[in-house]
């Protein structure tokens, strides 16, 4: 951790493959290249496929199937649960229309989920960035005291939250004592709290990929911006973002997708009255009995952030293929 | 130069402003979460004065105990596990011509982040339940597998960004003074990764600390982690023995650590 | 240093590899979380040498799942009333007689032939209660015996009111209160339950559990409420009552019951044995303040629980307690709709 950082030209350019002349050496070369990749990323993938992606093909395989009376699932082949993701037939006069319970809910989670990644960009860039230019020392404490709030579980964290913002909490005690307000402002049980504990519990999500680029950024090119008279407000937008992109994005990434399936949060903080994703997916598996359809629910949500993700990856190789 | 001895380069307008904010913010909920600890009183919610009685109740509460060691067990193993194979998949998957098959080892890696927990949690009881029974084996070995799984993305994506744009000349300069890829690697790669897998370990534990859901439909008989303990007093009455163990283990963890830097700092 | 690496290393491994052990002398319960009293487990250790381990669950559902899927090395479990037909369909429940037991001369009448185990041949009853709604008389002091008190909230109570987020109960409540019964199928009451509650969330202020800890500190001025935790809310909070709504109102009954591939099968049963004894079915009570259904635990029962107005039903409102039926598919789709429209 503390190996001394080798000066290096950044602007160096990426020392090329070697040329050989004779092209079956650099197929070779090539050829090894990518198995070495696949032979590192093997383990990890082993691992992936066994508990997280493989498991995922009996939801795949639940989702056309029909419902069992009491949870579970019947086996025999039904669209019903995919049917039910976007169309949803009037439970009283039986006419066929689109899911607008299953739309609004979406669209809340998606409208939500990109707002705490604002949030957390707006809180923790200015963070990694007062961390990442400490000295060298105290560099290492500034980042565990930003993970220690994070030792303690997610939900009595969430718990936490809630003693600060309830009506008798400490905000209101506060504000009421100062005089500033007469009665305890409402703040639990509205979207207000949902964004507020989603941004507190994905924060360090945040910070740490951001400080992580921002660590090894090079000052010297800063100083050169600053030499050609730019102001600070175009070094951080010309210089400093870019520079430190990958993690900013892989902060947004590690953000925003898991507060779209967020639980816990929605319902503690946001007292269970408007569901969010993860809250209808998880009526469907529980108190809905309705396998099939949380299944299908879940696939959709994987597809659409799966489309995302791809044309993010491709956007960005793209990038990087031009810059070299 | 000397003209702009006074411009620190660093500084960026009400940064720090923000950056404290932001510390005050995280803390504020755990300071309150400390406090009620000591709470006299029966709820997380109403002050009753102050009292060590959650801290005797935490005491003499087995399962309480059992429950906190426990997930401290599968967040440690998780964590190195995971930052252990992320490490070398970022090895692999950075700084190499595009290849056939790396988009798919990129959707493999940040899969668990696309799915809600309730799905995985299904269908891994249904995967691990068959092999419970045809094994016979029921151990910590599963949370820790299902764990170490959803871990990975939290520990790939920032050693990957820190990887991203490391300068592949020192590497090449190791090399041709004719050092051993490994020891080229060992002396060179590592120690420049290292920000970044800090700070994927760090993530990888604290994600597993937080599991709630997977682990309560992966966990066998007696396999109770701090969180699903805490679950299942959800619906009727939380206790401020959850506020006292988790202080203890706070207490615990920052002492550890505190006493890593400064014998590290020792050393160095 | 490296030895010592080691060490731990083995260790913690060793602590990994040790499963919960299915030697002779052990019981797994699955039970909810903070349902289970310490001193009911330790008394049952001592007496009969087994190392009883207590698991959580938080929901019927998850319990079922997890049964169901199997290899999970739980030996009892304790549904409500509800589930307890799923279970003994699914073949998921030992038919361990506990109406041959030595303590069965114990149980209360009144809760031997009842519709999901008639006879008893599965179950013990573990405690049973209602839900209603609490109210803090400080706001309103009109009748609370009625789901007006969240269906159609009272000027005092509007934006003050929380409603449990438990599904099958609340769904009971508004079909009852328009006159329909629980996993009705009429369509006209459904939609009478329906536009009550769609017509009452705008009054509410939240959906959410913790109530008794909400009801204590007085944040809650009234809520959809179990009457054990509201039993407890006003032992902290004394200007909060529970009303009994007369237009019906659900019952429930959670049982201790052995699975059917439960590895401990004679810890089980003196287990169950052991709970209809009264001096241990008025443990079970004292520690989540519900009634259990033997006789003669009152006598040891707190004081405090003796005339508790949570604990004894008033006679003329006894009548509207009912226990939920056991949903079909059918109505189980029904709700799920309405409860998905009532929260989206």
């Amino acid at each position: 951790m503390h190996a001394p950082k080798p000066s290096v030209d950044a602007s160096h350019p990426a020392p090329a493959p070697a040329r050989t002349g004779a092209l079956n050496l650099a197929d070779e070369a090539r050829k090894r290249e990518v198995r070495t990749s696949w032979l590192l990323s093997a383990p990890a993938l082993l691992v992936l496929v066994t508990a997280a992606s493989g498991p995922l093909l009996i939801v795949l395989v639940y989702s056309f199937l029909a419902a069992g009376d009491y949870g579970g699932v019947v086996w025999s082949l039904s669209g019903e649960g995919w049917f039910k993701v976007f169309l949803s037939r009037d439970i009283f006069d039986d006419t066929v229309g689109i899911a607008d319970a299953h739309l609004t809910i979406f669209w809340r989670s998606v409208r939500l989920s990109m707002l705490t990644t604002l949030i957390c960009i707006a809180l923790g860039f200015p963070t990694a960035w007062f961390i990442a230019t400490r000295s060298r020392e105290s560099r290492n404490v500034w980042l565990f005291l930003i993970t220690i709030p994070f030792w303690t579980n997610l939900l009595i964290r969430t718990f936490a939250i809630m003693e600060v913002i309830r009506s008798e909490g400490i905000v209101n005690t506060v504000l009421m004592t100062a005089g500033v307000i007469e009665r305890p402002i409402q703040m639990m049980y509205t979207d207000f709290a949902i964004l507020l504990g989603m941004a507190y519990v994905y924060l360090p999500l945040m910070v740490l990929p951001l400080y992580a680029a921002m660590e090894r950024l090079d000052f010297r090119l800063i100083e050169a911006a600053y030499d050609l008279y730019a102001s600070r407000w175009r070094v951080l937008r010309r210089i400093v973002v870019p520079l430190v992109k990958p993690g900013l994005i892989a902060g947004s990434i590690l953000v925003f997708i898991p507060s779209l399936g967020a639980y816990v949060t929605p319902r503690v903080l946001g007292g269970g009255k408007n569901m969010m994703l993860g809250n209808l997916i998880e009526l469907q598996f529980g108190q809905g009995r309705n396998w099939p359809l949380g299944a299908a629910l879940s696939l959709t949500l994987l597809v659409i952030v799966m489309v995302a993700l791809i044309f993010y990856v491709r956007i960005v190789q793209k990038e990087a293929a031009s810059r070299e | 130069m000397s003209e702009r001895a006074s411009f620190d380069i660093r500084r960026m307008p009400g940064f720090v402003a923000i950056a404290l904010a932001t510390f005050l913010v995280l803390y504020a909920p755990i300071v309150t979460l400390v406090i009620y600890s000591f709470n006299a009183g029966m709820s997380v919610a109403l002050w009753e004065g102050f009292s060590w009685r959650w801290y005797e109740a935490a005491m003499h509460n087995q399962q309480i105990q059992d429950a906190a060691v426990r997930s401290v067990i599968v967040a440690s193993f998780a964590s190195v596990f995971a930052t252990v194979l992320a490490t070398m998949a970022a090895l692999g998957t950075t700084r190499v011509r595009p290849f056939r098959g790396q988009t798919t080892i990129y959707a493999l890696i940040n899969q668990p982040l696309m799915v809600p927990e309730i799905v995985t949690g299904v269908a891994l009881l249904i995967v691990f339940a068959t092999v419970k029974q045809a094994t016979g084996y029921s151990g910590l070995g599963y949370l820790i597998l299902a764990h170490t799984a959803f871990c990975i993305p939290f520990a790939y994506l920032p050693i990957r960004a820190r990887l991203e744009g490391l300068d592949r000349s020192l590497e090449t300069a190791a090399a041709d003074l004719y050092a051993t890829p490994w020891r080229a690697f060992r002396r060179v790669t590592l120690p420049l990764m290292m920000p970044g897998i800090v700070a994927g370990a760090m993530l990888a534990f604290v994600i597993s600390l937080d599991d709630v859901v997977i682990t309560e439909f992966v966990k066998s008989a007696g396999q109770d982690t701090l969180p699903t303990y805490m679950l299942g007093q959800l619906r009727r009455a939380v206790t401020p023995e959850i506020n006292a163990i988790s202080t203890v283990l706070l207490f615990i963890s920052v002492a550890i650590v505190s006493a890593f830097f400064v014998l590290n700092r020792k050393k160095a | 240093m490296k030895a010592r690496l080691m060490f731990t290393a083995t260790a913690l491994a060793a602590l990994v590899a040790a499963g919960p052990a299915t030697a002779a002398g052990k019981l797994n319960i699955f039970n909810w979380g903070n349902y289970t009293n310490p001193e009911l487990i330790e008394k049952f250790s001592k007496e009969h040498d087994v190392e009883v381990t207590i698991t959580d669950y938080d929901s019927n559902s998850t319990a079922l799942a997890k049964v169901k899927a199997g290899g999970h090395g739980f030996d009892i479990v304790v549904p409500s009333h509800s589930y307890v037909p799923i279970f003994i369909s699914e073949g998921l429940l030992l038919e361990s007689r506990p109406d041959q037991m030595e303590n069965f001369k114990n149980m209360d009448p009144q809760w031997v032939d009842v519709d999901w185990d008639p006879g008893r041949h599965y179950t013990v009853p573990w405690q049973w209660g209602s839900t209603g709604v609490a109210v803090n008389r400080e706001d309103y002091t009109g009748d609370i015996n009625t789901s007006k008190i969240f269906l159609d909230p009272p000027e005092e109570l509007v934006g003050k009111v929380n409603v449990v987020p438990e599904m099958a109960d609340v769904m009971a409540l508004a079909l009852m209160y328009v006159g329909g019964e629980s996993c009705s199928t009429d369509k006209e009451k459904l939609k009478a339950a329906r536009d009550a509650l769609m017509a009452a969330k705008p009054k509410w202020l939240s959906m959410d559990y913790g109530t008794t800890d909400k009801l204590s500190s007085g944040e809650w001025r009234a809520s959809v409420n179990w009457n054990g935790s509201t039993f407890r809310a006003r032992l902290a909070n004394p200007p909060v009552e529970y009303g009994y709504p007369q237009e019906g109102f659900p019952l429930w009954m959670d049982s201790a019951a052995i699975l059917a591939d439960a590895q401990n099968v004679e810890n089980a049963k003196l287990f169950l044995n052991f709970i209809m004894e009264p001096e241990n079915a008025a443990l079970i009570s004292a520690f989540a303040r519900y009634a259990n259904g033997i006789k003669g635990s009152e006598a040891f029962m707190p004081e405090d629980m003796k005339d508790a107005p949570e604990i004894n039903m008033p006679p003329e409102l006894a009548g509207a307690g009912k226990f939920n039926k056991t949903c079909s598919k059918e109505a189980q789709d029904y709700y799920t709709a309405i409860w998905t429209e009532l929260t989206k």
